[in-house]
């Protein structure tokens, strides 16, 4: 499809300020327009995600999500608007990603992400978000991405501070080499017992839709084999190095884990 | 002996285990954090008995769950 495509003005108008990059060019802007993406959770990281995504003209998005617009989300969830309050995310996300750009396609999922559904969901998508808010739904998505050997990226964002790693199928750890299992239900604070600000969002989805795009470019360090941490009050990013653990449950030399798993649910509500 | 824990370099004492140094640290729900000396994961189950040794790197891994 994208070898086909012959660009029309008002593309090359559009994404003229990349396909002036030598990095990505015209071949690179095909390449975003035929990527399929999927973001899981149209939220805090969700949002800031889409938009650049959609801006970038990324083809075809995926966003699954099966909340509605709530009031206490608007402080950081900027893909959604106070006119849509009690609306579907999906559908809100979706609206104003066509908003920003009317020629890529969108599609919502309106889903909660669980074991039945999590294989078929990501299937035929190119690189996965997850902007979801809870450590089951993490092991899920990363168990699944595994197991179906999809690249994705990994955030989570509490209080000031935030954190990104990248997988990248047969190069460097996944999320369950790092931490085993996910923690007791309460044991770690929520964003929603401990709050968050909003910005936190804004830069840390940022870089994971910079993560899906150099993915897919082709171009540049990839966070595989690293965790990204930033810590706002301090204003300091720190890149850690991280160690592949070949006895990991999933992804290593003889992993148990062969489908993907329910966890109990946490605390910490999707909301 | 000199330990450089989450990028920045300190004095301890020598003998320090992995433990003492997250005790010392004060580090955020030790129960779960995940430690790495040296670019290589430390078990969790040897907290205790990894005795820390001059010029080790140490990072402390944190469970962070939000996003929505």
């Amino acid at each position: 499809m994208a070898s086909a495509m012959a660009f029309t003005n008002e593309q090359l108008e559009r994404y003229s300020r990349h396909i002036i990059l030598s990095e990505v060019s015209i071949k690179g802007q095909k390449k975003l327009l035929a990527a399929k993406v999927l973001i899981i959770g149209a939220g805090g990281l969700g949002a800031p995600a889409a938009l650049y995504l959609a801006a970038a003209g990324i083809g075809t998005i995926g966003v699954a999500d099966a909340d509605a617009v709530d009031l206490s989300n608007l402080q950081r969830q900027v893909i959604h608007t106070t006119q849509d309050l009690g609306k579907a995310k999906t559908l809100s996300a979706q609206e104003t990603m066509l908003a920003i750009n009317p020629e890529i396609t969108v599609k919502p999922y309106q889903t909660f992400v669980s074991a039945d559904n999590v294989m078929s969901l990501i299937d035929g998508y190119d690189f996965i978000i997850d902007g979801t808010d809870n450590f089951p739904a993490k092991f899920l998505i990363n168990d699944a991405c595994v197991l179906a050997q999809k690249p994705f990226s990994h955030a989570g964002i509490i209080r000031f501070k935030g954190q990104l790693m990248t997988y990248v199928p047969g190069s460097g750890p996944c999320y369950r080499c790092v931490f085993k299992e996910p923690p007791p239900p309460d044991a770690v604070p929520t964003c929603r017992q401990a709050g968050v600000i909003g910005a936190m969002g804004g830069v840390i989805g940022s870089l994971q839709a910079m993560e899906a795009i150099k993915y897919i470019l082709g171009k540049g360090d990839l966070l595989n084999g690293w965790l990204l941490t930033y810590d706002a009050l301090k204003m300091e990013f720190r890149k850690i190095k991280l160690p592949v653990n070949e006895s990991c449950a999933v992804c290593g030399k003889r992993p148990s884990i062969t489908r993907p798993l329910d966890y109990e649910q946490a605390v910490c509500d999707l909301k | 002996m000199r330990l450089t824990v989450a990028g920045t370099q300190k004095d301890y004492e020598d003998g320090l285990t992995v433990a003492k140094l997250i005790e010392i640290e004060n580090v955020e729900t030790p129960a779960y954090v995940t430690v790495s000396v040296n670019d290589e994961f430390a078990a969790s189950g040897t907290f205790e008995t990894t005795v820390l040794k001059d010029g080790d790197i140490i990072e402390f891994l944190y469970f962070m769950g939000g996003g929505q």
